[in-house]
């Protein structure tokens, strides 16, 4: 134990000290925000810049309004009272942005329409499109049928869907916005952990093989301890580096909202209940401004529903779980090989299952988390790290939590039995060369 | 005797070929042992096995009379043929580190360390990078991992590959005088010079299995073959006693003989035979190099 702990201990020092550690500690949690900002920045500056498009119209049906432009001020719409074809080679010499043909067509048998453009335009732009022609037939179809235009407009209603969470007799409020962007950052915090730090394992391997200090180290440390070292001492760095940008980014959003005059979700909250707690009286006159504030308070009480505490422990779980899933392979990979470039036919197969994982985590978990391929991602240890933080923030049954951690223990012990096996011989094999075939004997091979 | 190790009968064979087949070895404890062997013999894999890194499918190790077991590992020293460094480390933070794993507290590898940079003239990179050092440099340095620890048991794979002389001669004194302080050595080289000049026994493995061993001194005694070398003014002829092998004519009727005592016969009795005949320059019995065993033993299977 002494020795693993040496060997721990010198894989998180001589990593630490490096420079490069350095700088990416510090500057990843400040080029993260600037990037956000910046591209926040850009987005509002275009929205701004962009005047309005110009779209050619040739209504052959005389069924559609297009005077109407408060829906959106995106296109500015010409009508145009000529024939197709000339229209087009007129189009052609100007530089605006389309050109929409409707046929002549009555309400009961809509034609389909053509919409010319100098670029193919994106499915948002023709649904867009496709949903104002839709609302206004509908709308005339309506009023036909005897609606009269004042009904008509108090059909229309603004709709917000609040969700809520039921657990046991407990109703709490959740915010799918907010559970999704947990879901997402855990499982992609994950995603980029595994192949980082994987990665490191591996190199960290392949440099020793290379220095041939190996066969130095493990005369005086078994094979499996000097692995089991290299690979916790790389954890271990990453959890301090994951320490430092917590600390560090909390600090400077803090700072950063501060500046622009507004307070921590936590901070403000707090403030609340103490002002509300005192006396009834206040907590009335408060009244109006809380409701002012209801939008603020509905986001605060969102956050607040989130089990934090339950979310970052299996957020911890599952971050070393998968890693130690994936460590040792990688570590079984380096030691088979004698560079770098060597690795990459054995890294598919790793790498596989982690790919697969983060496409599950947007194509199934956050479509329908409680799905069955959801279910059997955040099951199987090869990708529940990622997935099942995905599923973790939308509420799971306690019973697959469990199994899934079970199986995820057994799953990191597995590999880590089998790349240990591989990973004693390779390391002193020099100038072999080595196929799937090769590494199956190692496996094999007494020791 | 007392042996510090003895390994009998170590077979270990591997998917396609055997590695080692029946192999017992001795090694007398405070003696310079010398492991020989032409390369893919089997030598790294008998002291890989010695040293714990693999396991032998058949056979038993005994050091110090106890089954090899891993509470021995600290008191063995091993310094592998392909061998290197952290090079990102400095001399002094890896020369601790290394002889922590071997079981010394931090204190005691601090302490050993500086004595033994001192010792072998380079405490002066003791906060260099490794990776600034000369090949010698850092064989030094291996070399100091590999004793610093005071095992009871040395085995050093070509020990002096990437030494200029000089150095050489200084770790081959160390080596010395650490045989002095009681510790037994096992040297596995192909330089015969070395073997020559240090061992005290050795045992000769070819194609896996061990062909010859035993001290030095026996193993040139069993392979001399009454052959002579006499350098002499005036000619000799075979006789009932000796025959003629070479004769060399070097002018001014001076003759070197290479001659071959006879069955029953002594040396004094080849003198005396020789003694009236000619003047006698120097006479002396061919004794076979370790060199030339080797070639014998390991080239004669070949043919």
């Amino acid at each position: 134990m002494k020795k693993i702990f040496l060997i721990i201990q010198r894989e998180f020092l001589s990593r630490v000290q490096k420079k490069s550690f350095l700088v990416a500690t510090i500057l990843v949690p400040l080029i993260f925000p600037a990037i956000i900002g910046v591209m926040i920045y850009l987005a509002i500056q275009e929205d701004k810049a962009t005047s309005a498009k110009t779209v050619w119209v040739i209504d052959e049906s005389k069924l559609f309004d297009f005077s109407d432009t408060t829906s959106s001020n995106k296109y500015a719409y010409v009508l145009k009272d000529m024939p197709l074809a000339e229209a087009k080679t007129a189009f052609n010499e100007t530089e605006d942005y389309a050109l929409l043909y409707i046929p002549p067509m009555s309400l009961d048998t809509p034609q389909s329409m053509s919409f010319y453009a100098k670029n193919t335009p994106g499915i948002s732009v023709i649904g867009e499109f496709e949903r104002r022609f839709e609302g206004q037939i509908r709308e005339a179809k309506l009023l036909r049928s005897g609606i009269s235009q004042d009904m008509l407009d108090k059909l229309k209603a603004d709709v917000s869907i609040e969700t809520f969470m039921i657990e046991g007799e407990n109703e709490k409020q959740s915010s799918a916005d907010a559970t999704f962007w947990i879901s997402y950052a855990t499982g992609f915090l994950i995603y980029i952990f595994l192949f980082a730090y994987g990665a490191q394992v591996m190199q960290g391997v392949i440099e020793e093989k290379n220095s041939k200090i190996v066969e130095i180290m493990i005369s005086a440390v078994r094979p499996f301890q000097l692995m089991l070292g290299k690979i916790i001492g790389v954890a271990s760095v990453g959890l301090f580096q994951v320490l430092i940008w917590v600390v560090l980014m909390t600090g400077i959003y803090t700072v950063g909202l501060g500046a622009l005059g507004l307070k921590m979700p936590q901070q403000q909250m707090m403030e609340e209940v103490q002002s509300n707690m005192p006396e009834e009286a206040k907590q009335e006159a408060d009244l109006s401004k809380y409701q002012e504030n209801a939008k603020v308070q509905k986001l605060i009480s969102a956050i607040d529903s989130i089990p934090v505490a339950k979310i970052t422990l299996l957020f911890l779980f599952y971050f070393i779980g998968g890693y130690l899933m994936y460590a040792s392979l990688f570590a079984a990979v380096g030691s088979a090989v004698d560079t770098p470039s060597d690795a990459q036919q054995f890294m598919m197969p790793i790498m596989l299952p982690i790919i697969v994982s983060l496409m599950g985590l947007f194509m199934f978990v956050f479509k329908d988390p409680n799905g069955s391929i959801s279910f059997w991602l955040s099951i199987i240890p090869f990708t529940s790290p990622i997935t099942m933080m995905g599923r973790i923030a939308f509420g799971v049954p306690t019973w697959e939590l469990i199994l899934s951690m079970v199986l995820l223990i057994g799953g990191f012990m597995f590999t880590t039995w089998l790349a240990a096996r591989i990973y004693r011989v390779g390391i002193l094999m020099h100038g072999t060369k080595v196929n799937y075939k090769t590494l199956a004997k190692w496996f094999l091979q007494k020791n | 005797m007392e042996h510090i190790l003895s390994a009998s009968h170590i077979s270990k064979r591997y998917a396609q070929h055997h590695a080692l087949n029946d192999v017992s070895i001795a090694i007398p404890k405070g003696s310079i042992f010398g492991l020989l062997g032409p390369n893919g013999a089997g030598k790294t894999t008998l002291i890989r096995i010695i040293t714990q890194i693999i396991t032998a499918d058949e056979g038993q190790i005994l050091f110090n009379g106890e089954p090899l077991q891993p509470k021995h590992v600290p008191l063995i020293g091993y310094l592998p043929e392909e061998r290197g460094l952290y090079k990102k480390m400095k001399v002094g933070e890896q020369l601790v580190y290394l002889g922590q794993l071997r079981g010394l507290s931090h204190k005691e590898a601090s302490d050993k360390s500086k004595f033994w940079v001192k010792k072998l003239e380079i405490a002066d990179w003791w906060s260099k990078k490794v990776e600034d050092l000369s090949k010698g440099m850092a064989q030094k340095i291996q070399f100091i991992a590999t004793v610093m620890h005071e095992p009871e048991l040395i085995i050093l794979d070509e020990p002096f590959s990437g030494f200029d002389p000089i150095n050489a001669n200084l770790i081959r004194d160390e080596i010395l005088q650490l045989r002095k302080k009681g510790c037994t050595i096992i040297f596995s080289t192909h330089r015969m010079e070395t073997v020559e000049d240090l061992c005290d026994s050795i045992a000769l493995i070819n194609k896996s299995e061990k062909i010859l061993d035993g001290t030095k001194r026996e193993i040139k005694e069993a392979y001399r073959n009454n052959t002579f070398l006499l350098h002499c003014q005036g000619s000799v002829a075979s006789n009932g006693i000796f025959d003629v092998l070479s004769e060399k004519n070097e002018g001014e009727n001076h003759f070197s003989y290479q001659l071959k005592l006879k069955e029953g016969h002594s040396a004094n009795e080849l003198l005396n035979t020789i003694l009236p005949q000619v003047q006698i320059q120097s006479f002396s019995e061919k004794i076979p190099s370790i060199n030339e065993i080797f070639i014998t033993k390991v080239g004669g299977d070949k043919s």
